[in-house]
């Protein structure tokens, strides 16, 4: 569905004084989505996840590499690329004063479907996206999640086998996440369309993609399912709170007999990456009750993407969302 | 397909205009008031700026001044559609880039059609004299420079994507050829270096040329002028507007 080779953007930007340099804002990234899947782009902002994504979508010409979307090149099949995909961006779709049932009639129109057309799809739409009773409202006067749902119908009103959502739920409350996964996963149940996701948001990804794609600085620095990338991680995060902080040092030094990485001391906190902390855990905790070290409490997590991240890139997702 | 993308776009902007009647009676009143207000100040006047009818002098000017300013502002709500993410989500549909431009423009030009004849149908109860085909030509080119002014409003929108970069850029644009262009007052009483300036001013033969087509003269130098450089703005202001319409960037 999506075949990007090398696909690259460079803008041209403003060093220190009046030197000219060019801004790699995507660094030549190859991307494979088949039909049917779900995939997310993840990334920190400014890694260049939109970049690409207006790329894909012809909003934007790349100055190197190729890419097929939907069977058609980017390039030089403009026009048959944004006829059959649906680009729901960060920014809204529709005006805020407009009436929602016009805005998506006109937006079907403009893909050159009739009227009536237009409006039955629409209809639909509202009715899958729980928008009914809508049709009339002004987005300016629809929750925020409303919005972000007539968005997608927007975006799917010419039925295409192929959406690209920009970051669908940032700003959303976590009720309205969460219902917003649920018509995003039915997005490929329903109605057989490959989806392909903007995120920085971790649980997102894992929640609802089949496979991730992680960027950084312009460049894909892993691809795989997001259990197989949490694999990637050495060890679940096991965390101890003690009772008492200066016996910290003690129990670091227990720990580290059974960790393998990130050993540290927080105050009364001592945490380090275990492999197999489940089996690890009894026999640690037995040899601090020996030392008679108290604990407040132990927390074993497991990896989440934003540990793969941190590991691919040495940096939290976090700090830059 | 490009006419009906264009209908499609003018269609929605227009049903948006006339959802919100406080800007079309704005439009309307503005016109109304300088008639109302100012008109009467020129009527003694007119015999020393040389004209026979204060009205055939002044609504010439009103016109331009029109077209001017109200396309010039056009831009505005296009800023905001752009931060609703509209002309994004116009830009990924298979629809014409130009069509997209084109269905706002159209907006505009009709917004200014109705003021026009409004203005110039009031502008008889107060006295305006002259022929009404002059006035039909009188009111084409202003439309036609109306549509110019929105075209480059929309592409320096489109550009900035800023109401605070904009607001300025646009006024200062806009004071200088409102006072060099001969709306309010005929440049031919200023001095000869004001003149002189305004000779560099397209507007000002624009606003000549409807003057004299207002009373009937047809055919002089004055109109043919008046013509060229309307239709030379109008080619000028589609071309950059189409042009910014295409930018991948914008």
């Amino acid at each position: 569905m999506i075949h990007a080779r090398g696909l690259a953007r460079t803008f041209a930007g403003r060093g220190k004084g009046a030197d000219k340099v060019e801004v790699k804002a995507v660094a030549g990234v190859d991307i494979d989505v088949e039909a049917g899947e779900i995939v997310g782009f993840l990334g920190p902002n400014g890694a260049g996840k939109t970049t690409t994504l207006r790329m894909l979508t012809t909003l934007l010409k790349p100055t190197a590499g190729s890419a097929t979307v939907a069977g058609f090149d980017v390039a030089t099949q403009s026009q048959q690329v944004r006829r059959s995909i649906g680009y729901v961006s960060q920014s809204g779709s529709t005006s805020p004063e407009a009436r929602a049932g016009e805005e998506i009639m006109d937006h079907g129109m403009l893909y050159g479907i009739s009227k009536q057309q237009a409006e039955a799809r629409g209809r639909e739409l509202f009715e899958q996206l729980d928008l009914e009773g809508l049709w009339t409202r002004e987005p300016r006067a629809m929750s925020g999640g409303q919005r972000r749902r007539l968005d997608i119908a927007m975006g799917l009103v010419h039925d295409p086998t192929l959406v690209f959502l920009d970051e669908p739920t940032t700003g959303l409350d976590p009720q309205a996440r969460a219902n917003l996964w649920t018509h995003i996963s039915e997005l490929r149940t329903k109605r057989e369309t490959t989806v392909f996701l903007t995120t920085h948001y971790l649980d997102e990804a894992d929640a609802l993609c089949d496979r991730v794609l992680v960027i950084d600085h312009g460049v894909i620095v892993a691809s795989d399912t997001p259990d197989a990338l949490k694999r990637q991680v050495s060890g679940d995060l096991v965390e101890l709170v003690l009772a008492d902080a200066s016996r910290s040092a003690e129990t670091a030094a227990l720990l580290e007999r059974v960790a393998d990485s990130d050993l540290g001391i927080d105050g009364a906190t001592v945490s380090a990456r275990v492999r197999g902390a489940g089996h690890e855990v009894a026999g640690l905790i037995r040899s601090l009750d020996a030392a008679g070290i108290a604990l407040e409490s132990i927390e074993v997590r497991r990896p989440t993407l934003d540990d793969v991240f941190l590991t691919l890139t040495g940096r939290s997702l976090r700090e830059d969302a | 397909m490009f006419w009906r993308e264009t209908f499609i776009v003018f269609r929605r902007q227009l049903r948006m205009a006339l959802r919100n009647p406080a800007w079309v009676i704005i439009g309307l009143v503005q016109p109304i008031l300088y008639l109302c207000l100012f008109g009467p100040l020129l009527e003694p006047l007119a015999g020393t700026l040389g004209a026979e009818n204060a009205y055939t002098l002044f609504v010439p000017g009103l016109l331009v001044q029109l077209g001017l300013f109200g396309a010039l502002f056009a831009g505005f709500g296009l800023i905001a559609e752009w931060r609703a993410g509209v002309i994004e989500a116009e830009r990924v549909t298979p629809a014409s880039r130009t069509a997209l431009l084109l269905g706002r423009i159209l907006r505009d030009v009709l917004q200014l059609f109705v003021q026009g004849i409004v203005l110039i149908g009031l502008a008889f109860l107060f006295g305006l004299t002259g022929s009404i085909i002059g006035m039909v030509f009188g009111l084409i080119l202003t439309v036609l420079l109306g549509a110019a002014c929105a075209a480059a409003s929309n592409a320096l929108a489109l550009t900035t994507k800023s109401e605070d970069v904009m607001a300025p850029v646009i006024n200062s644009i806009a004071l200088p050829v409102l006072l060099l262009s001969g709306i309010l007052l005929p440049m031919t009483i200023g001095p000869q270096w004001l003149q002189v300036v305004s000779d560099f001013m397209p507007t000002k033969y624009i606003v000549n040329a409807i003057r004299e087509l207002f009373t009937g003269d047809f055919f002089t130098i004055t109109t043919m002028w008046g013509v060229i450089w309307t239709l030379v703005l109008f080619a000028a202001g589609l071309y950059v507007g189409t042009r910014t319409f295409r930018k991948e960037n914008a």
